[in-house]
């Protein structure tokens, strides 16, 4: 091949350099092209909200625990797939995410549509000793999870979390630490929580409805997951992205 | 710049005739069918391109139109199509109809394992063997709210305080010690006198004093003799067998502030031949009740 010569592209420092830039550019235009066209893949179905405060935390402590590792959140369009855990997932369904936590990886079963699946005792129980409760199980205790939750600074996140696209709105950031409060213990007064939420569950998801613990958040996070949008309701028409 | 290909003595092999402060490399190209393997992947590709949806544009479906999300639509449905002639029959059945016939019986068997291993056996276990901690086994015959098809089947659809539907079952045990009523060290009078039931109390004079504080406070639901009421899902507390932990403190804890169990609703996330097959499955478990 007379025509393509190595030794003339790496002896020349300008002819290489714009040959980088091309073949760099291509790969660039591959990751960037496609979030021109986000919002076109984001279905129309209603009830995907910002996650509460709480529930935030408990995405939070999801994240810096590594559950993505083990656990995908993404239901793929197989059939095997929806037998086992419903519906596929939807762009929508986590287009709050930041970042999204779908996964590849499946030690432990897909997630996407966990919520309401088990009870809060169940969670619990099985997040401080999954062997307790699943003899075959091969997922570490996470029983540390009862300590106080940090949570001083969460209006700071709902905030974080705004600047990058999530419609928190002033009355969120300016409720954020009573909000979490009130999703943790069941007989709090809520009616402006559950106003800003739509559908979201208070309890006293550790058991205790005295402290506001990392078990709490978390809790209350994987009973959130996949059930924000009610199929029962969802014509195909919704479904479809443009 | 290659300069002087020559041919290596040691290994045969021609070198590239680079060289650097004399050390020289062979030219060991790659092996030719690795070689066109890669040219036919890359070929492969461009035709994919073709056929299927590759780039991000508006609309942009590919040649063959093909959507992953509608070809699924199509599997399920091409799925339940072949499975409709069983599952219809299952569907219009009673579990004791579908019990009482050999085929939709080994249909409904091999249905409800499955439906069970991804739907029950996380709290359950895999064999229906319960877990302590308020996960009732349900390969015994110590029913909390019955073990017929009928209350199975109910128990199933409707969940047990999960706030999910009209007819769920809902009982409440008081927090008798968090609310008031009983003092700690009653509490733990009443556990004693819950234990001498099914003669493990070690302690009588606490017998004693539980006595009056049982028959006061918990006969109404859980029975004179402990013997527990299905209708209002108070376990039996004359036996052996514990959803909790069976020791006088954990006892007497519960009574303090009892941490109610909760079980989904399977009706709306099921459709009820499956449902259907998951009764006759747990009701075969082992405590199958006529």
């Amino acid at each position: 091949m007379k025509w393509f010569n190595h030794a003339k592209i790496e002896t020349n420092l300008i002819l290489m350099g714009v040959l980088t830039l091309i073949t760099v550019s291509i790969g660039g235009l591959a990751q960037i092209v496609p979030l021109f066209t986000v919002a076109t893949t984001i279905e129309r179905v209603e009830g995907v909200r910002p996650y509460t405060p709480l529930e935030l935390a408990g995405r939070n402590i999801y994240i810096r625990e590594g559950c993505y590792v083990c656990h995908s959140q993404m239901v793929r369009p197989f059939r095997d797939e929806l037998e086992r855990y419903g519906h596929f997932s939807l762009a929508a369904e986590s287009m709050y995410d930041h970042p999204f936590q779908w996964g590849s990886k499946r030690s432990g079963p897909d997630l996407a549509r966990v919520g309401g699946r088990y009870s809060d005792d169940w969670q619990a129980a099985h997040l401080r000793s999954p062997r307790a409760v699943v003899p075959e199980s091969i997922m570490p205790p996470y029983a540390f999870l009862d300590r106080p939750l940090a949570y001083a600074d969460i209006a700071d996140h709902l905030r974080a979390q705004r600047a990058i696209g999530v419609p928190y709105t002033d009355e969120m950031i300016a409720n954020a630490r009573a909000d979490l409060e009130a999703q943790a213990r069941p007989e709090a007064d809520a009616s402006g929580f559950q106003g800003r939420y739509a559908r979201a569950r208070q309890a006293a998801f550790d058991g205790d409805p005295a402290r506001v613990t990392e078990m709490d958040a978390l809790v209350a996070y994987l009973q959130m997951l996949g059930t924000l949008v009610q199929f029962r309701d969802v014509t195909p028409e919704q479904l479809r992205q443009q | 710049m290659p300069t002087k290909i020559e041919k290596d003595a040691l290994t045969g092999t021609d070198t590239t005739g680079h060289e650097w402060d004399g050390l020289k490399e062979l030219n060991t190209p790659l092996p030719k069918w690795w070689l066109y393997l890669l040219y036919v992947t890359i070929a492969f590709s461009a035709v994919w391109v073709v056929l299927y949806p590759a780039f991000p544009f508006k609309g942009w479906t590919g040649v063959t139109g093909w959507v992953a999300r509608e070809a699924v639509v199509q599997d399920v449905a091409a799925a339940n199509a072949r499975m409709a002639p069983m599952m219809n029959r299952i569907r219009e059945a009673t579990p004791q109809q579908i019990a009482a016939d050999p085929e939709l019986r080994s249909f409904a068997m091999a249905g409800g394992r499955i439906a069970f291993a991804n739907n029950c056996a996380g709290c359950h276990g895999a064999g229906g063997q319960g877990a302590v901690g308020g996960f009732p086994s349900l390969a015994d015959d110590d029913w909390i709210w019955g073990g017929t098809h009928d209350a199975i089947r109910a128990t199933i659809q409707h969940g047990i305080r999960a706030g999910e539907s009209d007819e769920e079952r809902v009982s409440v045990m008081p927090r008798f010690v968090a609310d008031g009523v009983l003092t700690l060290a009653q509490a733990s009078d009443a556990a004693e006198f819950v234990l001498s039931l099914s003669g493990r109390a070690t302690d009588q004079a606490a017998v004693e004093r539980g006595k009056p504080l049982f028959a006061e406070n918990c006969v109404s639901c859980h029975g004179e003799n402990g013997e527990g009421n299905r209708d209002v899902g108070a376990p039996r507390l004359n036996d052996r067998v514990w959803l909790h932990a069976s020791d006088r403190a954990s006892i007497a804890r519960y009574i303090a502030n009892p941490r109610l169990g909760v079980m989904p609703a399977w009706g709306g996330r099921l459709d009820p031949a499956t449902v259907n097959m998951l009764t006759v499955y747990v009701h075969a478990l082992g405590g199958g009740e006529n």
